[in-house]
């Protein structure tokens, strides 16, 4: 039996962002729970997030995201031979999001799939992009995050309405330029190595206990484990990068909560890197934050093509994932 | 040798400045977080995590929560560092 061989790296080619309209302020919502804009920004770090409006699709959003992305890579849809939708609020179940979205942009029979570790997802889904086209399984792969946590949230349940919102982040994995071929940086590999993990142990601590519930977050317990347990991680995927954290031009978390950040932030030994701080103006996206972070950062001119991003999810499950990436 | 209700109150006053401002003459056992030292139940998670990197002891959430004041904290150190 014959096997493919891939590309000797993955690098990221674009990302793309997509925002609801809706913006939700800490006065609004102070308006119908007892909350305060105060206590909602010292606890969370949030200003307003963006709600999408109801007839508003995790497809939809997905579909706005995944097309800037793919018009800053130069690529056209039929390039495309993968698509991966990170997720865990998917409107249905079945059918998965990523073929209904691969049909929207007219992309032609790709492989399709969604993958669910709710924050951790987009991470996930890079790290599955990169593989397949270095095994060679695929060329050219859409990673798109897209959540729509509004439909999940109790919005009389003021530990849990004032974080979670909605939105889609995307980009477009390629391999590496052949020797001989493309310039220095299109030859270097864009995409290290993944550093993941989970702990079921932890299920019970953020959970939807069925279709007819809404999401559940215990929240001290969750932000220990944050504070705590994930920046040897973040620390492994540099080492793994052979990158050293003073080298990180930004660090690039999941969006949960500024405190969450600037704490794991503090532990890696690397205060020259920015710090992405979206969730200030976006709300937790979940698996979308992490490219929506990026692609608003790179939008306003913040980030430069070349530099060294740390990423890391980090979720339900619990699971995780890091990785260090070099920015388009 | 147990560690002293002095020793715990001097350690956790240097925590509590490094994590929440808060000087350390103001960190004084009769002192509740919440009201007194303006602490929310994040910061006491991170004092939780630092004390146990200081004192080898571990305040679980389920117990953090039941820790009002910093005399409770003391006690709760001290007890538990004895027992260690």
């Amino acid at each position: 039996m014959r096997i493919h061989q891939g590309s000797a790296g993955a690098r990221v080619l674009a990302f793309g962002g997509y925002q609801p309209a809706r913006i939700v302020t800490n006065d609004e919502l102070s308006a119908t729970v007892d909350t305060n804009d105060e206590w909602i920004r010292s606890r969370v770090g949030i200003e307003s997030r963006r709600i999408a409006a109801p007839d508003e699709t995790v497809a939809d959003m997905a579909v706005a995201a995944a097309g800037k992305a793919l018009a800053g890579s130069g690529l056209s849809p039929a390039d495309i031979d993968l698509v991966i939708v990170a997720t865990c609020t998917p409107e249905v179940m079945i059918p998965n999001t990523a073929a209904v979205v691969a049909r929207r942009l007219g992309i032609n029979a790709p492989g399709a799939y969604d993958l669910n570790a709710a924050c951790a997802g987009f991470c996930y889904a890079l790290a599955n992009a990169s593989d397949a086209i270095r095994a060679g399984s695929a060329r050219h792969v859409l990673v798109i995050g897209t959540e729509k946590l509004s439909q999940w949230v109790d919005w009389t349940d003021r530990s849990t309405c004032i974080i979670f919102a909605d939105g889609a982040g995307a980009a477009v994995v390629g391999p590496v330029a052949e020797p001989g071929t493309g310039d220095a940086a299109e030859q270097a590999p864009g995409v290290g190595p993944v550093v993941w993990g989970s702990d079921g142990a932890m299920a019970d601590k953020i959970y939807i206990k069925d279709r007819d519930s809404f999401i559940f977050q215990e929240g001290q317990s969750v932000f220990r484990w944050a504070t705590t347990a994930l920046h040897p991680v973040a620390l492994q995927a540099c080492a793994d990068a052979g990158v050293d954290p003073a080298e990180l031009d930004v660090f690039v978390p999941h969006q949960a909560n500024l405190r969450i950040i600037e704490a794991i932030a503090r532990k890696l030994g690397a205060p020259q890197a920015k710090i992405a701080t979206d969730i200030v103006n976006a709300g937790n996206t979940s698996s979308a934050s992490i490219p929506l972070a990026l692609s608003r950062m790179i939008e306003h001119g913040e980030l430069s093509s070349g530099d060294k991003a740390l990423l890391i999810g980090f979720g339900a499950g619990v699971c995780y994932a890091a990785q260090v990436i070099t920015l388009p | 040798m147990a560690i002293t209700q002095e020793e715990i109150l001097a350690g956790l006053s240097e925590i509590i400045d490094e994590i929440a401002g808060v000087p350390a003459d103001e960190v004084t056992p009769d002192k509740t977080f919440v009201d007194d030292l303006d602490i929310d139940s994040l910061s006491m998670v991170e004092i939780a995590v630092a004390a146990q990197d200081k004192f080898g002891v571990e305040i679980p959430d389920d117990q953090l929560k039941d820790l009002k004041t910093v005399q409770d904290v003391i006690d709760y150190v001290g007890r538990a560092s004895v027992s260690a």
